[in-house]
């Protein structure tokens, strides 16, 4: 799609951004990554009053231009690099008009930038509440620029916003702000003589940024280096002249436009709600309980829908097997493809349920009371209170969880998180769980209240809680860092959620799993289809002839002997080779090389289990019959005509899943996140050999 | 004084800080020189303390209130 001119939203956290960005674009928007790093990049268009199509790209929230974490630092340089796609023709700046002050901060040192300003004023509606009152013509007139009034949560303004974007300037006409020159003025005339700029703050910025600047060659990064050096410039010195400079320019601006009340209604209201939500003890029994309820919402609302998907497939599957012709492709589209693609689908309620209560925690405010709340806790075991979040996402799906790390702004504390979040027990693991406890726990209850079963899965996540606060603090004893931790964090007033915004993170992450995970797994399904249908040589042959002979097709009954070919023919295939050759390993752990297929396709992903052991067994059993894998599996024998999954096994089985990292996206985006290979190298050695450890205890004491 | 030892409720004024690296955070959150704070509230577990400064609550450890030095 081409736009007639391009827009950046620049804007604090927590000031609606992405609220206006849906407001503005609608559904028409995607999301991809900014070049070369993983910051999230959303792009949408909007079509203005004159006719021309606006294209739309919302930057990470930040409140300054230095950047504190991995997200923040892609605002500067997109809006510095003049060549790059995504250099803005116009940047609109949204300001929060509750808290004018702190997010005009950010507005000076854009504006400074000399590229055309819009302010949208957000929360227009909640200011004129609390009684602040705003002279808005004379904020536009001191600060040079269009100021539109928006409430983009009640999408009022949207249509003034349109018609200023419409309407923008093509040079920038802002007033100046502060005297950048008198921060650093030898060294901002040589650079700005260096790199041939007659920006003083772009060439301000250069000298504090340089480093993390990709646009810029080594050979101009180490001359501002240089140039540093010359002119004695300390980086942090100049950034605090620069902030009180912003600031007594800012206090100039608001004396005379803004009159606030003694104590803000909003503030007010949300204190007694905190006064409950972080009380010494029903703070942490409210947050127990909606974690509980979450768990028991995902599992119970997801119950319905996704039994609704299996079967939904099991037709498909039904109707595909009546409708194209017996043979090695329609077994591959059946067997592997539709199979592959029905183990994904099914697991879309759960993710959509767990992603609706993440963002409706993020919107209210909840979450970073959570924060403030377990931040003593998690610096203990060498984690940090921005850790909760991913470790709670960890619960869905690690991929996500470990993206949003990106919060925390200490490096060790993101290293830890990311190297223990896919310990916790994630949804893929939970069709594992349910499989094997459902084959070997009997379903009764306890103590009148507790069903074993429940009990049994219940365990599973508090065991992989534990296993990642252990690990954590193990951890914080082995990376060393000399960055100093800290914790200065915006607990933002607590507001209802926007639904719109719930639905849309629900379709978004549901989409990007099913795409994703989508891929692995039927590429999965298929190598493993072929795996277990073809075997080196003439194998098959040999095993069909053997068969044929007279003293099997005399004495055998021919359902018998079908299920011995078949299940001689899995042992001989590529699967079945592969199988033999790891079962030397995992004998131990009470597995024999049917689950070592399981195994290997699982590093994979783990829900690949579920379906390889459909795979083997169906391959393995009597087609005409038809039952579940649960009962395939209960069936099985082993060649002393013992039961293959006992409970020793099963829970050997499980303790492996728990702790191994078997999940290809997983391991890519560790690499993606740290930008070097020896992290997931670290963390898949790490975790594949305490799940060795602990799968070989709990069989040795289970047998 | 420094802000770590404002018990909740009560009111100080920003006048220096002892740590700079950490000046230029809390400086940019709105913690300025001749500004007014006020201790919201202490976490659950005694850390870290939510204060209320230039029109918003802030979140902030014992450790880091400890650099700020008030009037």
């Amino acid at each position: 799609m081409k736009a007639d001119i391009r827009v950046a939203l620049v804007g604090n956290p927590n000031t609606g951004k992405s609220t206006l960005f849906n407001a503005l674009t609608g559904l028409n928007q995607k999301i991809g990554n900014f070049p070369g790093v993983t910051v999230e990049k959303k792009i949408g268009y909007s079509q203005l009053p004159d006719g021309r199509k606006a294209e739309i790209v919302d930057l990470p929230g930040t409140y300054s231009l230095y950047p504190k974490s991995k997200d923040e630092s892609i605002v500067f340089s997109v809006l510095a690099e003049k060549e790059s796609e995504l250099a803005p023709d116009l940047i609109v700046v949204i300001l929060d008009a509750t808290n004018l002050k702190r997010n005009l901060l950010l507005y000076t040192q854009v504006a400074d930038l000399k590229i055309p300003v819009i302010i949208a004023l957000n929360m227009i509606d909640l200011a004129k509440k609390s009684e602040i009152i705003i002279d808005i013509d004379l904020l536009a007139k001191k600060l040079g620029v269009p100021v539109v009034p928006v409430s983009a949560r009640k999408l009022e303004g949207i249509a003034e916003l349109k018609t200023a974007i419409s309407f923008a300037n093509k040079f920038a006409l802002q007033q100046e702000s502060i005297d950048v020159n008198a921060i650093a003025p030898d060294l901002i005339e040589s650079i700005s003589r260096e790199i041939n700029t007659d920006n003083p703050y772009f060439a301000l910025q250069l000298a504090h940024q340089h480093e993390n600047l990709a646009f810029l060659t080594p050979a101009e990064s180490d001359r501002i280096e240089e140039l540093e050096k010359e002119h004695s410039f300390h980086s942090q010195k100049a950034q605090a002249t620069e902030t009180i400079a912003r600031y007594s320019y800012i206090n100039d601006v608001l004396y005379d436009t803004v009159t606030t009340p003694v104590t803000a209604h909003d503030e007010s209201h949300s204190n007694k709600i905190d006064k409950i939500l972080t009380h010494k003890v029903f703070g942490f029994i409210i947050f127990l309980g909606i974690l509980l309820f979450m768990f028991q919402a995902i599992f119970s609302w997801s119950a319905y829908p996704m039994s609704l998907i299996e079967e939904f497939f099991v037709l498909i599957q039904g109707g595909l097997r009546n409708i194209l012709p017996a043979g090695p492709l329609t077994n591959l589209l059946i067997d592997g493809v539709v199979a592959g693609l029905s183990g994904v689908m099914v697991f879309i309620p759960q993710i959509a349920i767990l992603f609706a209560f993440i963002s409706i925690l993020e919107d209210t405010g909840y979450m970073s009371r959570v924060t403030f709340m377990m931040d003593k806790i998690m610096r203990k075991v060498g984690l940090n209170g921005k850790s909760v979040v991913p470790l709670i996402g960890g619960f869905a799906c690690a991929v996500p969880s470990i993206m949003s790390t990106r919060t925390i702004e200490n490096w060790k504390d993101r290293m830890i998180t990311i190297m223990v979040t896919p310990l916790v027990t994630c949804s893929a693991r939970l069709p594992v769980y349910t499989l094997l406890i459902a084959l070997v726990v009997p379903n009764r209850n306890v103590w009148w209240l507790f069903n074993l079963q429940g009990l049994a899965l219940t365990g599973m996540y508090l065991l992989s809680l534990v296993s990642a606060i252990v690990v954590a603090y193990v951890m914080k004893y082995i990376l060393k860092s000399r960055e100093r931790g800290y914790f200065i964090m915006e607990l933002p007033v607590y507001r209802m959620p926007r639904w719109n915004n719930v639905l849309f993170s629900m379709y978004e992450r549901a989409k990007t799993f099913v795409l994703e995970a989508g891929k692995v797994i039927i590429a999965v399904s298929i190598i493993l289809w072929v795996l277990s249908s073809y075997a080196p040589g003439n194998r098959f042959e040999k095993i069909e002839q053997k068969y044929q002979q007279p003293q099997y097709t005399k004495t055998i009954k021919h359902n018998e002997l079908n299920r011995i070919v078949s299940s001689e023919k899995l042992e001989n295939s590529y699967a079945g080779v592969l199988g033999h050759v790891i079962e030397p390993v995992i004998k131990p752990l009470g597995f024999d090389w049917k689950i070592g297929i399981a195994l290997i396709t699982s590093f994979a992903a783990r829900e690949v289990f579920v379906g390889t052991m459909a795979t083997i067994y169906s391959v393995d059993g009597d087609a005409d019959r038809i039952e579940s894998v649960q009962e395939k599996m209960r069936n099985a024998k082993d060649l002393h005509g013992q039961p293959v999954f006992t409970l020793a096994v099963a829970f050997s089985l499980m303790m492996f899943y728990a702790f191994a990292m078997q999940c290809a996206s997983t391991i890519a985006v560790v690499y993606r996140e740290t930008k070097d290979w020896r992290w997931p190298a670290a963390q898949f050695v790490y975790m594949t050999v305490l799940a060795y450890a602990a799968a070989f205890i709990s069989y040795n004491l289970l047998k | 004084m420094t802000l770590s030892q404002l018990e909740v409720g009560e009111i100080g004024i920003v006048k220096e800080f002892t740590d700079l690296e950490m000046s230029v955070k809390l400086m940019e959150m709105g913690c300025l020189p001749g500004e007014e704070i006020k201790v919201s509230r202490i976490a659950p577990l005694g850390d870290p303390i939510a204060i209320h400064v230039s029109g918003y609550q802030l979140s902030l450890r014992k450790f880091e209130a400890s650099t700020i030095i008030l009037q």
